[in-house]
């Protein structure tokens, strides 16, 4: 029972339902619960961008075009085509998972840098189509959203939101937990190590890579459906390469290969902005000190660098009692 | 002898204490300042917006408590950096309403930053005035939401009136990439026919171009055109310039006031004379007859920021100049802070003269700008003169 709680599918899962559960007891107001729903947004984006980077070991610097896409595809067929919102979502998902399967197939041949750039490429060309086609997406100035609503019932207000991207959030990692405990999830992490070694035992490399490449769109897209409908406002900076990076950013401080990680890395970096709003002018030169100071004194980002920490430790007081024994 | 000495001693350390409590709790009602509440990018793409509305806010909040407040408080200004991200603006436009609970919001560097707080002023009803361009802020009127820079429809307007004065009628446009570029084209689209006047050519060009020769021979070798409009913001306008005079066009060039500053000039050089564009009074303080009334203004709020700064003034920090003044004026005739009182004293604002311009807004305008409030100008000798 004990060791069945401490493996990160149950006692994880169960400790992120119980802070998820006990967070709005720390909430004072609807600026809070603000912050609380657009960590939780960040934090499905980046489960999904985890599998890629942290287990399947590809990278990609264009996830925030699948986000962008996600958020456009909901305004565009919610608010200007009057679609039911989850109608919309749903067909822009799918939309979403055809499109990263025909770009993945041939750019996920590419290996390192070169993959880096195609993924680049294909972000850059989501926020161009987005910024010049502005009859349907408003342009550089953005374009309204309506509210997000099932039947007669809209979902409005910052309250309502939590519950439903705490849900939606404790959902992914479900998925995500569940995927890389299965042959797949190994298969994956095989090809990370080596991925002639995997081919050499059987895993088909290619294919894995494009299924955690279609995962996490989705995962990025939904988010991206959701954000929009929850703002009611969408503006290309949504698309922008900088979005890309910051997606990267909060898998790598977190802890890539982590679930929980990621969770962490996008509370971290969603909050900090808010946090060091006290240091006026100098915020920026904080924000940036924090990141470095993390990447040198927490190497493996966050949560694995902590675990480490705790696991050694424990080993080590363990190895004390077998010594005096 | 001794207990008793003592209890009057306690007695009166009590008495003490209760009389600061009472002048500190009497004081902080006297005192309890009004929040002015801003969101501006001040870092990022749009920090040349930002950056001069967050400073020009800073000096004259400074400046009106140095005078004594309005009511007899002081102002205090909360601002946040939204880094023309949208989203960021929302959330600190959630944090100066529930956490901070300000009196009014002066903000918004970008039409798309404003747009996307519309939703959350309109239900939190608070008064909230936007430094952004573009006419969908008040098109249609929206019941909390004013804004003080002129818009990108104006800009056209005082063009097309430049060039039906000149007799044109047959005009090419040649626009940028940008959010503003894109914008001002639209609209000049809109009312082209309204002035009379046919586009007869409508080119573009990328945001790293660094020739638009291409375009420009395009439109030279379109029959019939009579001046050329070049809705443009940055770089881009300047190499048009360039390359205007390189293929030997002579007709008339166009600029936007999204160029109107001394850089465009520099950039431009010799090529630049004879360019005509619309600009607000400010950039031409100096320019101005005595006689014009906006003149003392645009004189006054130059050198008290060039003079503090030591930057060249601009545009963007004149508009949070007159936001800020038009509620610190509204605050005054409603004689508080109330939201709503407030707000019906903004709408009411009549006859203020500002950097912009004279803003008389109403029920049906939030801005409350004319024409007027652009001047033409002409590049003559290096330099911006009036166009009469």
């Amino acid at each position: 029972m004990l060791s069945r709680l401490a493996s990160p599918r149950t006692g994880g899962l169960l400790a992120l339902a119980i802070v998820i559960a006990l967070l709005p007891l720390a909430l004072a107001n609807k600026y809070f619960y603000d912050i609380a729903v657009l960590v939780g947004l960040n934090a499905i984006v980046c489960v999904g961008l985890n599998l890629l980077i942290g287990y399947a070991g590809q990278i990609s610097l264009g996830h925030a075009g699948f986000f962008g896409l996600g958020a456009y595809g909901s305004a565009i067929l919610a608010s200007r085509y009057g679609w039911p919102p989850l109608a919309a979502m749903l067909t822009t998902t799918l939309a979403v998972a055809a499109l990263a399967y025909l770009v993945g197939r041939p750019i996920l041949r590419l290996k390192g840098h070169y993959l880096a750039m195609a993924t680049l490429g294909m972000g850059i060309i989501v926020y161009m189509v987005i910024t010049t086609e502005d009859r349907f997406t408003g342009g550089p100035d953005g374009i309204a959203v309506v509210p997000f609503s099932i039947g007669g019932f809209v979902l409005q207000g910052e309250r309502i939101w939590y519950w439903v991207v705490g849900v939606l959030l404790l959902a992914a990692v479900w998925l995500a937990l569940n995927l890389i405990e299965s042959p797949t999830g190994r298969a994956l992490r095989a090809l990370h190590s080596s991925e002639v070694g995997a081919e050499v035992v059987g895993i088909n490399a290619a294919e894995h890579k494009l299924l955690v490449f279609v995962i996490s769109a989705v995962f990025a897209s939904v988010a991206g459906s959701l954000a929009a409908h929850y703002s009611g406002f969408v503006t290309p900076g949504k698309v922008a390469f900088l979005h890309s990076i910051e997606l990267v950013t909060m898998v790598v401080f977190g802890g890539m290969a982590s679930i929980f990680g990621a969770v962490v890395g996008a509370a971290a970096l969603t909050t900090l902005p808010q946090l060091l709003t006290v240091f006026e002018d100098y915020e920026m030169m904080v924000f940036g000190a924090v990141m470095m100071g993390t990447m040198i004194f927490l190497p493996r980002g966050v949560v694995p660098s902590m675990a480490r920490l705790f696991q050694t430790r424990r080993n080590a007081s363990s190895d004390d009692r077998a010594g005096s024994a | 002898m001794k207990s008793t000495q003592a209890t009057t001693s306690i007695k009166r350390g009590f008495a003490a204490i209760a009389a600061t409590l009472a002048l500190f709790s009497a004081s902080a009602v006297a005192q309890e300042p009004i929040k002015i509440g801003a969101f501006l990018s001040v870092t990022g793409g749009a920090a040349f917006l930002g950056d001069p509305e967050q400073k020009t806010l800073e000096l004259y909040v400074a400046k009106v408590n140095a005078a004594g407040g309005v009511l007899g408080r002081k102002l205090q200004l909360v601002a946040y950096d939204s880094a023309g991200d949208a989203e960021k603006a929302r959330t600190f436009t959630k944090r100066l309403i529930e956490q901070d609970k300000v009196d009014v919001i002066v903000g918004g560097s970008t039409t798309g930053e404003t747009m996307a707080v519309v939703p959350l002023v309109e239900a939190a009803q608070i008064p909230f005035i936007s430094l952004a361009g573009a006419v969908v802020i008040i098109e249609p009127v929206k019941k909390w939401v004013f804004k003080t820079p002129h818009t990108d429809r104006m800009a056209c307007e005082k063009i097309f009136i430049d060039m039906q004065s000149r007799k044109f009628s047959k005009v090419a446009m040649i626009s940028g990439p940008g959010g503003f570029d894109k914008s001002m084209h639209g609209q000049c689209l809109g009312v082209a026919k309204k002035y009379g006047i046919e586009v007869v050519a409508d080119e573009t060009y990328g945001g790293g171009d660094t020739d638009m020769t291409a375009q420009l021979t395009k439109i030279k070798n379109t029959a019939g055109v009579q001046a050329v409009l070049n809705a443009g913001f940055g770089q881009g306008p300047a190499i048009v310039t360039k390359n205007y005079r390189q293929i030997g066009i002579t007709m008339p060039l166009y600029q936007s006031h999204g160029v109107a500053s001394k850089e465009f000039i520099k950039l431009a050089g010799a090529a630049a004379e004879g360019v005509r564009l619309p600009a607000a009074a400010l950039l031409v303080a100096d320019a101005l007859p005595a006689s014009d009334p906006q003149r003392s203004v645009v004189v006054n709020y130059r050198n008290e920021y060039e003079s503090h700064f030591k930057s060249e003034v601009s545009t963007f920090g004149g508009h949070a100049y007159d936001g800020l003044m038009i509620v610190v004026e509204a605050m005054k005739k409603a004689g508080g802070t109330d939201k709503a009182k407030v707000r019906d004293a903004i709408e009411a604002t009549h006859g203020f003269m500002g950097t912009a311009g004279v803003f008389n807004m109403s029920a049906t305008d939030h801005m409350g700008l004319d024409l007027s409030a652009f001047r033409m100008l002409e590049v003559k000798g290096g330099n911006w003169t009036l166009v009469k």
